[in-house]
């Protein structure tokens, strides 16, 4: 049965771990750059409504800070437990990033408890938002330095292997890959546009539901606004991934895209099925779309999957992660910005139903894009765990009870996922905004509270 | 001192720090829960929580530097530990995971919560449990290599005097050393009846650790007499140790110096823990990974002690600046802040 297949059971508990922890981190990357650009707001306009956002966002964070953290430790920990042999193949060559990371958490927690605890300890707030700049640093360098792990996966760098042992080791080589730029610059935009989807779908949803006040609007205006900057850097970052891929992973760009024979002037085919022959039907095309995307330039040859040894293709399935990572990044440019002319064009009134039913989605839709576009990642690295070095069957444990510990982590994050959720909604619902602006700010002006 | 032992050296600080402040963190766990069993818990659990929210994340962060770093200084530790603890390791994180989570829900979200209270009191116990099986595993005689493997003999490992010994040992340092960080922090909050009750925890505590300890000695001697002949021969780091051990419950007895009592606890567990590792050497995993065979090659050896040093000058003044917030800040200890 599958269940006793060690290498599959590996797969599916990684999948899992990594599927729930990358929700996290996501949220821990972007949410710490949110809270800082509000709370700096707040500062420099003397508006309370602003300070009041970084603090409310901050509660919440600290709640999936900690779920970030106990998964992160988790997947740390398995990377040992289900890849032994892999760990000590790479632990050889890339463990000094992993090794920084160690460091960027530690500067990150110490600085979150410094900046969690001391909101009203300073007499000028400025210092209270220094605190919050090495979060952000923190953060973003945790992601910096696992991205680049995983970029090492994809482009093995920094090694060489004579009569089956390590020489020449180069631990910077390894860690600056080729695949390291155009990996780090989409995941890290990806994450912060994420996070301010996230924040703009909790306003979005107040002022749908319950009207909303000043505050809600305000927040949506500066969350919607993010997520349009970031929504732009998030493509052009995902642009340069593909144009990474046609020189350095053709296999995993073609199978991605359902490019079988190399061709110039190659068309992009969008979503689709294939039918028995591995023929494309039912598709939308855009004729050299996939030249451009892949070289800049329509008429660029791209190389088909038909190149790569049988053996050695990814599953085509993949192609559906990438076109609804793909069709979710032009949604949240397009619906925010829809949401900046309605704003900027006075006659227009931005908070209509459409528009705000159209963003009260785009939190949860930008999380799925997270998950789609790893899988697509990933699984378009298959077989491989190091790509060229080592097979994913190579890699994995020999233990014949990793599906016993896949039901025990299935068990874990369940109640992880709904005591994050149960808590989450306590802190909000019994202490609304409205409340809390009344009880700290009593002098905001009447009007302002509308 | 070669790479290794420099590599070794560091990732053996970082544990002992772990296990101080882990220990803080864990024993304060059960302390709280027994506290509200006898119903002493409005009188000390304010105290417990004043601490321990703003530092939990970094007590994890040190067990997180541990593990990172062992898997980057000696690779080889990766696959023979990796394919051997899956189900031990798997429970540990477990534990570890609704510990951390579960405490953060509970100190921000939902108040008093007795389940909560109790998974919080019950894996302050089992986690060091836990961990302390590693120690156990690494002196050898439990994992066999075969044909098809690397594999734990769980059966051994459950009835081996030695590794009972060892969980028992770990259990009540970690409530010895909880309980006097907490007197230590309660004379400090100016909180007398806190200070009455964790007080005379910690004198409780004491002499079960000593004996644990010896008892742990003579199982040694048992399971693994070459390892007990070199820690003998390091007799004089375990003498310091009992010397440091008389000064902090002497202090603490006295009831006054209790900042002094903790550092000599500190001391005490130092001597031990040093003592402990260098007689280890050179196995780290008996027999399976020395610490010259198990070492990751001279490049990545080098480069790693760099950045560590790095990471060092970026690390200390921002543990000073947050332990000056929150244990050195008076105003902040006494609840004024
Ligand atoms: C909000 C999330 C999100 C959005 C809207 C997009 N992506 Fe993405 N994409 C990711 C989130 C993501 C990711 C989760 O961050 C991935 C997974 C692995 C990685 O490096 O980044 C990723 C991977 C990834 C890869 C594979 C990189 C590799 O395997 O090395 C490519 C080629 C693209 N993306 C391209 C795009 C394009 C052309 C987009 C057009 C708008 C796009 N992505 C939108
Ligand atoms: C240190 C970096 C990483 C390592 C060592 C690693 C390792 C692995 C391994 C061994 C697998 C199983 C092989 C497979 O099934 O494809 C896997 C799969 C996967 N990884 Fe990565 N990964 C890393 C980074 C990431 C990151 C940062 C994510 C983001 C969440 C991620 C997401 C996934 C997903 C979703 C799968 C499942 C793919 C599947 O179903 O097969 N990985 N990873
Ligand atoms: C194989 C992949 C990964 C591993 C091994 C890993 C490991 C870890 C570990 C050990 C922690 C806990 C640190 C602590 O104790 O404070 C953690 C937390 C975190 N991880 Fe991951 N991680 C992985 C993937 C990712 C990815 C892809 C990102 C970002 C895009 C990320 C970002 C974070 C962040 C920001 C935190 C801090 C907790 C938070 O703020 O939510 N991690 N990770």
């Amino acid at each position: 049965m599958f269940f006793e297949d060690s290498v599959l059971m590996s797969r599916l508990l990684t999948f899992l771990t990594l599927g729930f922890h990358i929700i996290f981190a996501t949220v821990g990357v972007g949410i710490p750059i949110m809270i800082s650009m509000a709370e700096f707001i707040g500062i420099k306009k003397k508006d309370p409504h602003y300070t009041l956002l970084a603090r409310r966002w901050t509660r919440g964070f600290t709640i999936t800070v900690a779920v970030g953290v106990v998964t992160g430790t988790a997947i740390g920990l398995q990377l040992s437990l289900l890849w032994p042999s892999f760990m000590q193949f790479a632990g050889n060559i890339i463990s000094l990033p992993l090794f920084l990371e160690v460091f960027a958490f530690f500067f990150e927690a110490i600085f979150l408890g410094a900046y969690l605890y001391t909101w009203d300890r300073f007499k000028n707030p400025i210092f209270h938002w220094l605190l919050s700049i090495p979060i952000v640093i923190g953060s973003t360098l945790s992601a910096f330095f696992i991205t680049t792990v995983n970029a090492f996966m994809n482009s093995p760098r920094g090694f060489d292997v004579e009569e089956g042992k390590l020489t020449a080791v180069e631990p910077f080589a390894a860690m600056f890959n080729p695949a390291t730029p155009s990996k780090v610059f989409h995941v890290i935009t990806s994450s912060y546009l994420t996070s301010a989807a996230i924040l703009a779908t909790i306003a979005a949803f107040i002022i749908l539901i319950k009207k909303g006040t000043t505050y809600h609007k305000k927040a949506l205006k500066m969350t919607v606004t993010a997520t349009f900057i970031f929504a732009i850097a998030t493509a052009v970052a995902g642009d340069s991934s593909a144009k990474y891929l046609a020189e350095y992973q053709p296999d995993k760009l073609a199978a991605g895209e359902w490019h079988f024979e190399t061709e110039k002037s190659a068309d992009l085919v969008i979503f689709g099925t294939l039918n028995e022959n591995n023929e494309v039907e039912n598709e939308i095309r855009i004729p050299g779309a996939l030249s451009f995307l892949a070289h800049g330039d329509f008429d660029a040859e791209v190389e088909g999957l038909y190149e790569t040894p049988k053996d050695e293709r990814p599953p085509l399935w993949i192609h559906y992660m990438f076109d609804l990572m793909v069709s979710i990044g032009f949604y949240l440019v397009g619906i925010s910005m829809l949401f900046l002319i309605f704003w900027k064009v006075k006659k227009w009134n931005e908070y209509n139903k459409w528009l705000l039913t159209g963003l009260a989605v785009i939190g949860p839709l930008a999380m799925l894009a997270i998950e789609f576009g790893w899988i697509y990642a990933e699984v378009g690295r298959q077989p491989w765990i190091i790509r060229g070095f080592m097979t994913v069957a190579e890699g994995a444990t020999t233990s014949p009870y990793v599906g016993l510990m896949f039901l025990l982590f299935l068990g874990l994050y369940m109640v992880l996922g709904i005591g994050c959720i149960v808590v989450l909604r306590k802190i909000f619902k019994n202490n609304p905004a409205e409340l809390e602006l009344e009880s700290r700010y009593p002098n905001v002006k009447e009007s302002d509270k509308e | 001192m070669s790479y290794e032992y420099i590599g070794i050296t560091v990732l053996w600080f970082f544990l002992y720090g772990y296990l101080i402040v882990a220990s803080v963190d864990f024993g304060a766990g059960f302390f709280a829960y027994y506290a509200k069993l006898t119903k002493k818990d409005h009188i000390i659990n304010k105290l417990i929580s004043r601490y321990l929210s703003p530092v939990w994340e970094v007590t994890n962060v040190f067990f997180v530097f541990f593990f990172v770093g062992l898997v980057g200084f000696f690779p080889d530790t990766a696959y023979y530990l990796g394919q051997s603890l899956l189900i031990p390791g798997s429970i540990a994180i477990v534990l570890l995971a609704i510990r951390g989570s579960f405490y953060a829900f509970e100190s921000y979200g939902s108040k008093d919560n007795s389940v909560y209270m109790f998974l919080y009191g019950a894996t302050g116990l089992l986690i060091p449990a836990a961990l302390a099986t590693a120690m156990t595993i690494s002196e050898g005689g439990f994992i066999e290599e075969t044909a098809n493997g690397v594999h734990l003999m769980i059966g051994k490992l459950l009835s081996s005097p030695y590794s009972w010994s060892v969980v028992l040992l770990a259990i009540v340092s970690v409530l010895y050393i909880s309980s006097m960080f907490l007197t230590y922090y309660a004379h400090r909050a100016d909180d007398g009846p806190a200070l009455e009750i964790v007080r005379k925890y910690a004198l409780f505590w004491s002499s079960p650790t000593i004996i644990a300890s010896l008892t742990t000695f003579i199982a040694l001697s048992q399971h693994n007499p070459e390892h007990y002949q070199k820690a003998i021969d390091l007799w004089w780091m375990f003498g310091i140790s009992v010397a440091f051990f008389m000064i902090g419950l002497f202090l603490a007895y006295q009831g006054k110096y209790y900042g002094w009592a903790f550092i000599a606890v500190m001391f005490q567990f130092f001597f031990a823990f040093f003592g402990y590792g260098a007689s280890h050497l050179p196995y780290i995993l008996q027999p399976f990974v020395t610490i010259t065979s198990g070492a990751t090659n001279e490049t990545m050896g080098v480069t790693l002690i760099i950045a560590f040093v790095a990471g060092l000058f970026l690390l200390i003044p921002s543990l000073v600046m947050l332990m000056r917030m929150f244990l050195f800040d008076a105003d902040y200890v006494k609840g004024k802040k």
